[in-house]
């Protein structure tokens, strides 16, 4: 005779977190290319024209979409060096490929002018005003030595992994980009 | 098509993704519940996107349509 070595709730049981999903889309932005940053900011607006609640978690080189244009990072000089190797900014960003030393930056910008498709700048703005939540990894901060006076205005505090994991666990779309 | 079209007439033309969709998102919320809203767009994309944004957010796809050089929707807000 066979009998059940669990009862059969314990076997159904697969949500480990107690929280309700909630219509939300996290986001990691870990790129800094213009083409992944459009990407990103294209699903977080879209999203958010959907009706959907959107957290944008920035980290490393994604960090160069909340940074303001202009102005040098840094405190030692590896990060000095760094904040002019690696400049922030919308306008400072080029395409993952074929960038060809900045070329690849204008030609993009032209090509997307010609054809009616929002600029970056424009993408953000909209991000903003739709709500969209856009959180600065602290950590990323230190080792780059960013300060948050870098950031745009609409950037919140610096938050860790907890912070990011929490609104994660409650979305029902979760993308690394 | 009702016969009940409130004046509200977006011009989306020229605007490629996510814009149709972004801008008909905001319009919608300046309008009563139950009240349309009209729009004219060019990016094929919206016979794809509007209907999923629809179904997303649950207002009502009252007409899409594609005309000659354009597109024509209306949409009715739901809730």
């Amino acid at each position: 005779m066979v009998t059940a070595e669990f009862p059969l709730e314990n076997t159904l049981t697969v949500q480990s977190n107690g929280k309700a999903t909630k219509n939300k889309l996290s986001m990691v932005v870990f790129s800094g290319d213009m083409d992944k940053v459009m990407a990103a900011l294209i699903i977080a607006t879209g999203a958010a024209a959907s009706g959907m609640e959107v957290t944008m978690f920035f980290t490393f080189w994604g960090f160069k979409a909340i940074q303001k244009s202009g102005g040098f990072t840094g405190k030692g000089l590896f990060g000095r060096m760094l904040g002019v190797m690696n400049r922030g900014g919308l306008d400072a960003i080029g395409p993952s490929r074929l960038n060809m030393g900045g070329m690849g930056r204008w030609m993009f910008k032209l090509m997307m002018k010609q054809k009616g498709a929002s600029s970056l700048h424009d993408l953000y703005q909209m991000a903003v005003e739709l709500g969209v939540k856009m959180m600065p990894c602290q950590m990323t901060m230190d080792v780059m030595e960013i300060d948050p006076k870098f950031f745009q205005d609409n950037v919140t505090p610096p938050v860790g992994v907890a912070t990011f994991l929490e609104e994660a666990t409650e979305s029902k779309v979760t993308l690394f980009i | 098509m009702t016969s009940q079209i409130s004046p509200l007439v977006m011009d989306l033309k020229g605007l490629l993704c996510p814009m149709p969709v972004v801008k008909l998102a905001m319009a919608i919320k300046s309008i009563p519940v139950g009240e349309t809203i009209e729009a004219y767009a060019t990016d094929p994309g919206v016979m794809a996107d509007i209907p999923a944004w629809c179904r997303t957010t649950g207002n009502e796809l009252v007409t899409l349509e594609k005309l000659e050089k354009q597109f024509h929707l209306v949409v009715r807000r739901a809730k």
